[in-house]
């Protein structure tokens, strides 16, 4: 099978019963290899790990704060790419997704935040610092609310989805430009994104690298929150179908009646 | 495109509210700061450029929800959007006549509200550049925000929600700026970065603020 | 050049209201639109002014031609009446004001605002509009509105010039205006909802 004819056999998936019907048999195997690896990952790393010989216990917050960061920035990116979808193929799943993304993003961004703050507070001795890091955060936090208020404020589904798909393209490149001025206006505290450098986990990298006692059960919690994501976004894009479904079948009652 | 620019501004000095509302909105706020942080000149001195970036950015916010509401609800953007004018020249034009009637009198009003607040000497020519090359992209947003929620009945504090976000790397470099300037510091690299954000939205944004508008009007 | 529909589909709110909908308007010709409340009439006007795309079917000769009013007429109470129709006249290309005044017998009022008008004034003001845009083809949705009699004539009148000239007119109304032209009437192209249509992206 060539490339092009394999990406033609994805566009399956934005007919909605096709997406419906696959969601539903894929969606119980990945709620629990979501459940194992999560759990897996948490229990490892909260309990079979030693305590950093500066951070003490501290350090173990990285198994939740870094996942949810990640993810933060992946649903949104995941949105930017629905939203495009829609505006060049309208493919109505597709604008359902970016709609069922949101939120859960929004959620990540903030637990992203809390937990920044909450490790922040014994490793810098306050709870906020207008630290680059944090500060990107708390903006991307802001662009997921008004997303979200706009796509509720709207009635008519497809102006909705055209209106925030717009919004999302517009507001993506605006969020690169306000981190690169975050950045400018303050150079922080933070340490740099050490988890993903290549480096990082064979141990060949710099003194700020993620040790691997450390760096094995953060992988297998990212992979956790991963899943989890997507098992919620299916989930979530799956109530959205059927939502839709339901306006439109009393749509088609009322032309009828 | 000139008749539809001079409509407009006659529309907003017969209206009273498109000069006047902004400044006074503009000069309120500066007198409120003082009331609020104390009267220590050297602490007002400090934060000067900043809260006059401020008090900027909120006076333009304060229009944009009559900026395409008006003509949309009398009918005029239906019109408009049947006539041979392109709405990406409309939505350019509406941006221009607003910054005419908000942001150029803020720019204008800027050095005399930085004397109520003791800004040093060096910052008010500063103060001055950086409000006239960030105000008009913060004009050219916010008419993107406007013709996102034209069509809502309650969309003025959406709409704030929506703009407020997209004005801050206008407002960090346009207020690093100024903070230079008072400050006798080098400003070249928030100076043009400034210049650089004003002159791409300027640029790119009408094409998504017409492509919007063209949805609402649907 | 004649405008052509053919097979056209349009949705309101995403619902389907016609289908199937084919007619020519002749240049010199009036096509009077009928059909109940709620039928369509003024998506099918606003989907040929352009303002919003057609479901499918094709238009044929509206690209740029059309002067469209609406319920609205997108006039200014703090301009006066000159100074609202000179507007629009150069939005339109700085056609003279002085006919389209004189048409709607306006030169009395021409210095008032327009917020002082009653609601004919402004009505006859909104359909003077339509002479200095120097669109052929006229597209009314419920012109009458609040019209009186007198008017109504003057409007009349104002559409017969206008065909005499080589102009068309497509006019929603439910009054008569003594036009010579024929009735199209929109209820039999009323949308069947159907269980194979894939309206919706299949969502049913």
């Amino acid at each position: 099978m060539t490339i092009s004819t394999r990406l033609n056999a994805l566009w399956e998936y934005a007919n909605p019963r096709k997406f419906l019907a696959t969601t539903e048999r894929v969606l119980p195997v990945l709620w629990l290899l979501t459940a194992v690896t999560l759990i897996g990952g948490l229990v490892w790393g909260f309990f079979f790990t030693p305590d950093d010989f500066r951070q003490g216990s501290t350090v173990k917050i990285i198994y939740v704060h870094v996942p949810s960061a990640f993810l933060a920035t992946s649903a949104w990116f995941m949105m930017l790419v629905t939203s495009l979808v829609w505006l060049i193929r309208r493919h109505h799943v597709s604008a359902l997704a970016s709609r069922a993304a949101a939120p859960i993003g929004a959620v990540m961004t903030m637990i992203a935040l809390i937990t920044g703050a909450i490790w922040g507070q014994p490793m810098w001795g306050t709870w906020w610092e207008w630290d680059p890091r944090l500060t990107s955060f708390l903006v991307l936090f802001l662009f997921y609310l008004g997303y979200i208020a706009l796509w509720e404020a709207i009635e008519d589904p497809d102006t909705a989805a055209d209106l925030t798909s717009v919004l999302c393209l517009v507001g993506s490149v605006f969020a690169v430009l306000s981190r690169y001025a975050v950045y400018f206006w303050n150079q922080g505290l933070h340490q740099g994104a050490s988890v993903l450098r290549a480096g990082a986990v064979t141990g060949a990298d710099t003194t700020e690298k993620v040790s691997n006692v450390y760096a094995y059960p953060l992988l297998l919690s990212m992979v956790g929150f991963f899943l989890l994501f997507v098992a919620l976004v299916f989930y979530r894009t799956g109530t959205e179908i059927r939502a839709r479904r339901i306006k439109a079948l009393l749509a088609r009652e009322r032309v009828n009646g | 495109m000139i008749a539809l620019l001079k409509r407009d501004l006659v529309l907003a000095l017969r209206a009273g509210g498109g000069f006047g509302l902004g400044l006074a909105f503009f000069l309120i706020v500066t007198v409120l700061v003082p009331f609020s942080v104390g009267p220590q000149s050297a602490l007002l001195a400090s934060i000067a450029p900043g809260v006059l970036w401020l008090g900027a950015l909120l006076a333009c916010l304060l229009s944009l929800d009559r900026l395409l509401a008006l003509d949309w609800e009398d009918g005029t953007l239906d019109l408009l959007a049947t006539a041979p004018l392109p709405l990406e020249s409309v939505v350019t034009i509406k941006a221009l006549a607003h910054w005419l009637t908000t942001g150029l009198p803020l720019v204008l009003a800027a050095p005399v509200l930085g004397v109520l607040l003791n800004l040093p000497g060096p910052g008010f020519l500063w103060l001055v550049v950086s409000l006239a090359l960030g105000t008009p992209a913060l004009s050219v947003i916010g008419t993107f925000g406007a013709a996102l929620t034209v069509g809502l009945k309650r969309g003025g504090l959406l709409l704030s929600l929506l703009v407020l976000p997209l004005y801050m790397p206008t407002l960090i470099y346009g207020a690093e700026v100024a903070r230079r300037g008072a400050e006798g510091m080098t400003l070249a690299t928030p100076l043009m970065m400034l210049a650089g954000i004003s002159a791409a939205v300027i640029a790119l944004l009408p094409f998504a603020s017409a492509a919007v508008l063209r949805v609402n009007l649907r | 050049m004649t405008l052509t529909v053919t097979d056209l589909a349009i949705a309101r709110g995403g619902v389907p209201v016609i289908e199937g909908l084919s007619f020519a308007l002749e240049p010199g010709r009036a096509l009077i639109l009928r059909g109940p409340n709620g039928a369509g009439k003024t998506t099918l006007l606003r989907t040929l002014a352009g303002l919003q795309p057609p479901l499918s079917g094709r238009i044929e000769g509206a690209e740029d031609r059309i002067a469209y009013a609406g319920h609205s007429d997108g006039l200014k109470p703090t301009l006066s009446v000159t100074e609202n129709l000179r507007f629009w006249a150069s939005v339109f290309g700085g056609r003279d004001i002085g006919p389209a005044l004189t048409a709607f017998h306006l030169d009395d009022l021409a210095d008032r605002h327009a917020g002082n008008l009653s609601a004919g004034q402004k009505r006859r003001l909104g359909l003077s509009r339509l002479l200095v845009t120097g669109r052929p083809i006229w597209m009314l949705d419920e012109p009458t509105v609040s019209l009186d009699r007198e008017a109504v004539a003057m409007f009349a009148a104002a559409v017969r010039a206008h065909l005499g000239q080589g102009g068309s007119a497509l006019i929603a109304t439910h009054i008569d205006l003594g036009l010579e032209g024929e009735v199209l009437d929109v209820g039999p192209y009323k949308a069947r909802p159907s269980l194979d249509s894939d309206f919706d992206g299949g969502f049913l």
